[in-house]
């Protein structure tokens, strides 16, 4: 016996060469062609490069040479996920420039489909974290509910996806005739899905074992490295702006903002759970009280912004998006640079993941919601 | 504090910035050499506090670029934006901020890649998206006779 004990301490001291492993552009839990260069000895990491461009678009470049309403086509195609939250960003910057005011029924159209895309997007983010677990059943529960939400965008806004709704000045189009009843009897068969979901992963033992006390963030790493959204809310930075800077018609609304001080993958994921039932509490809220007006200001054939330089910030689901746009006066802009959030989070994930194992990379990446198109521009 | 303070306070630090209420935020202009002073007080000033950088952009105007630079007190929860001119259009350079906030490091790597602005004592000056023989294409004299059609 005792001497087993000591070739399992000696085993226990015996050191390998650090090596280097590509996960990715193709690994299934990068969700999309991100390669992380990772630098491993045995089986922890040491350090994680993530390299990007794989798909690179030059949205900022082609932006230059289109009109303003062009460029909210293009940011559907970067999180495709907050297609509609990107949309809005693009309009309200594009407003608050020209000081146009939109009627309070856009507002609150704008606030619901921002809510109803935050949930999509969660769901889509939640069936997906349990399929990298291992958990294959949480893909088909996720994109069942999920299902419903891109009938009613379709229904509206006739894509599913890229729904190109808002455009400077209000909506593409008025709400479908359906619009009300169908979220409302979303909102009621999601409530009694919601709890489904907590009892097939949230108390699974393997998955809490893989998540709780895993890969931790502080606070002040979380501000440093601009680590927003609900990554951030989850170690404690307050930066839901929805509640700070509140645009639309998130003034009219009570809900909370979810933050959590551990910090840690569980912590993700607890946020963003909470935040569901935050996002359906906003949209009960608002549904009933569509006040009746237009659709859109009557804006200009061409859109010409004043010269200056405009920053708009909104709440995506991955975290603060930011659209500055710098203008010279004519129909296109000068310069358009999208702080989109995935890319200032996913640079993080060296501080956070160092030190851990690689299967713990997998559920840390996971937690962070990670769109690549989003991140390459 | 109103923003009408919070020039007072920036004010105080010097460094040659001027200062002035813009159409959305507070915008400050800092020349090149003073920039990285400028940027360490407005972190660690106590009753300025820009912890978080939100935003780094890189413009290319037609004599010189710019780097804008959105910051945001999470403490006091106000916002200010700093602009810098670079010294030169054709090989400009510029302090890094890195030190000052990590997440920096990311977004000068990106105005690196497209826009061939140099950071001095940055940890890992890379290309981010595109290959190293590879233009700079967000300069407004970028040329690709191939994918670009001009009409």
């Amino acid at each position: 016996m005792d001497e087993l004990r000591e070739v399992m301490i000696t085993t226990d001291e015996i050191k390998t060469d650090e090596y280097l492993i590509n996960m990715g552009p193709q690994h299934p839990s990068t969700h999309g062609v991100l390669r992380l260069l990772v630098q491993l000895e045995g089986e922890i990491v040491h350090n994680v490069q993530p390299h990007i461009g794989y798909i690179h678009s030059g949205i900022e470049k082609m932006a230059e040479s289109l009109s303003y309403p062009q460029i909210g086509h293009l940011t559907d195609r970067m999180d495709y996920l907050s297609a509609h939250q990107n949309n809005e960003a693009v309009a309200l910057c594009v407003e608050n420039a020209l000081q146009v005011e939109v009627p309070d029924r856009v507002k609150y159209i704008r606030t619901i489909m921002s809510e109803l895309s935050r949930l999509a997007s969660h769901q889509l983010w939640w069936c997906v974290m349990g399929m990298d677990m291992g958990a294959l059943t949480t893909f088909f529960y996720g994109l069942r509910d999920r299902e419903d939400i891109l009938d009613i965008f379709e229904e509206t806004c006739g894509a599913r996806l890229t729904v190109n709704y808002s455009i400077p000045g209000g909506l593409m189009f008025d709400i479908h005739p359906n619009f009300q009843r169908d979220v409302k009897a979303f909102i009621k068969k999601f409530k009694t899905k919601l709890p489904e979901y907590d009892r097939l992963l949230s108390g699974n033992v393997i998955f809490t074992e893989r998540t709780k006390g895993v890969g931790f963030l502080s606070k002040e790493d979380a501000i440093a490295y601009g680590v927003t959204g609900p990554t951030g809310r989850a170690s404690g930075f307050a930066c839901d702006l929805r509640k700070h800077r509140p645009y639309s018609a998130y003034d009219k609304v009570n809900f909370k903002e979810i933050l959590s001080d551990v910090g840690d993958t569980y912590a993700r994921y607890q946020v963003r759970m909470a935040e569901m039932w935050e996002s359906m509490s906003i949209i009960e809220q608002l549904i009933d009280n569509i006040p009746e007006g237009d659709y859109a200001v009557k804006m200009k054939g061409v859109v010409k912004l004043p010269e200056g330089e405009f920053y708009q910030r909104v709440e995506t689901a991955r975290g603060e998006f930011g659209v500055f746009i710098v203008s010279d006066g004519k129909k296109n802009p000068y310069r358009v640079k999208f702080r989109s959030p995935g890319f200032s989070n996913l640079f993080a994930i060296n501080h956070i993941a160092k030190g851990w194992k690689i299967a713990d990379l997998v559920a840390i990446m996971s937690t962070f919601d990670l769109v690549i198109p989003d991140i390459d521009r | 504090m109103t923003n009408e303070a919070l020039i007072a306070a920036i004010d105080k630090i010097g460094a040659e910035a001027e200062t002035r209420q813009g159409a959305q935020y507070v915008e400050t202009f800092v020349p090149f050499a003073k920039m990285h002073v400028f940027m360490k007080h407005l972190k660690e000033d106590e009753n300025l506090s820009f912890d978080y950088l939100i935003c780094v952009s890189g413009v290319d105007h037609a004599d010189h670029m710019q780097m804008v630079y959105h910051l945001e007190s999470t403490k006091h929860n106000h916002m200010m934006v700093v602009k810098v001119k670079t010294d030169g259009r054709e090989t400009p350079a510029i302090d890094s901020v890195t030190d000052i906030w990590p997440t920096a490091e990311f977004h000068e790597r990106e105005a690196f890649d497209l826009l061939g602005i140099h950071f001095i004592n940055h940890p890992d000056l890379r290309r981010m998206f595109l290959d190293d023989n590879w233009g700079h294409p967000l300069r407004k004299d970028y040329k690709d006779d191939i994918h670009i059609v001009s009409r």
